[in-house]
């Protein structure tokens, strides 16, 4: 190839007055050995253009990517747990007549009943307990005033004691 | 349209968005990402594609958007730098290392241009594109396309002749 005509692509390709032809002439000239020395440095630069052209996208190209998918299916969890919560919350309300007696069996009646017996009775023990509690209370309130008397006595005791000194 | 169908006409250009993707963005991981979201772009809108009439320069405009959207954006700020692994199965090891060094450097230049001449240089020098279709996909007119892309040539030219001179005196 000329060295005249590759001096003048040059400064065409300088200009970017170069066709892709031209382009492609001026490559194949830098990436073949015979380059002039004064024209040297363009060596790299065409290099690297090649270099880089053959890098690829190497990933595989997923479409229904994944990603978007799960975080669907997420999103639609957390809607799901709110109208269980909100369920939760909202049903023991809705049947808000009270049970009555009548509601029950026979069977569960009759246990009631007799559960209602049996605290009625440890109740009327209970309350004669607290009969003989206030007995205690009563002999606790004497102690009391019975000590406060011997106060007296014992302050009574100092002064004697004083007089007895003098 | 199915998947293979639009695989069919992604195939073609999926490594010019990522290579320009990876021009814009630096690092390949997010270069990766930014090719996948662009794909999956261009899958949700697939009813559409036939009224684009050319799927090719509409990517590569979304591309750039994407990737300019994306260096502007937070996310982009704990970017990495990483640069490929250039293999090549030259003889010396010398020359390997020379050859290395020196398209570092290209690498180097070609990072320090503004955004705009980046995309130009790529997609002229790199992709070969047509000075018609990269005034499309950048949505300039011509002359403006070509002055850009005279003065990345020029700037990348004075460098390298600068730091491959200094390299020899």
């Amino acid at each position: 190839m000329v060295l005249n005509n590759i001096e003048e692509l040059i400064e065409k390709y300088n200009n970017a007055e170069t066709t892709l032809q031209e382009e492609a002439e001026l490559k194949a000239y830098f990436l073949s050995d015979a380059v002039a020395p004064h024209l040297e440095h363009y060596k790299p630069m065409f290099q690297y253009f090649s270099k880089s052209k053959k890098e690829v996208y190497n990933k595989p190209i997923s479409l229904n990517s994944n990603n978007t998918r799960k975080t669907k299916i997420y999103q639609w969890f957390s809607v799901a747990a709110i109208v269980l919560l909100m369920l939760g919350i909202f049903i023991p309300n809705w049947n808000n007549h009270p049970k009555t007696l009548a509601d029950y069996t026979a069977e569960e009646q009759e246990l009631y009943l007799e559960t209602k017996q049996a605290l009625k009775l440890i109740s009327k023990n209970l309350n004669t307990g607290l009969v003989g509690m206030n007995a205690l209370d009563m002999a606790g309130d004497n102690l009391n005033t019975g000590l406060e008397k011997a106060n007296y006595i014992s302050v009574f005791g100092t002064t004697t004691n004083k007089l007895l000194k003098n | 349209m199915n998947q293979s169908d639009f695989v069919t006409i992604v195939m073609p250009f999926k490594d010019k968005v990522f290579r320009l993707a990876k021009r814009l963005l630096v690092s390949k991981d997010e270069a990766e990402d930014a090719t996948q979201e662009i794909l999956m772009k261009l899958w949700h809108n697939k009813k559409k594609i036939g009224d684009y009439k050319n799927v090719e320069a509409f990517s590569m405009t979304m591309t750039k958007n994407f990737c300019l959207d994306r260096l502007k954006s937070k996310q982009a700020q704990n970017l990495k730098i990483v640069h490929s692994n250039y293999t090549d199965n030259q003889a010396s090891l010398q020359s390997q290392v020379e050859t290395k060094d020196s398209i570092d450097w290209v690498t180097k230049i070609m990072e320090d241009l503004p955004e705009q001449q980046k995309i130009i240089v790529q997609l002229r020098d790199i992709e070969a594109y047509d000075f018609s279709e990269i005034a499309k996909i950048l949505d300039m007119n011509e002359t403006a396309v070509r002055v850009n892309l005279s003065r990345a040539r020029k700037t990348i030219r004075e460098k390298l002749t600068h730091t491959h001179q200094h390299g020899i005196k």
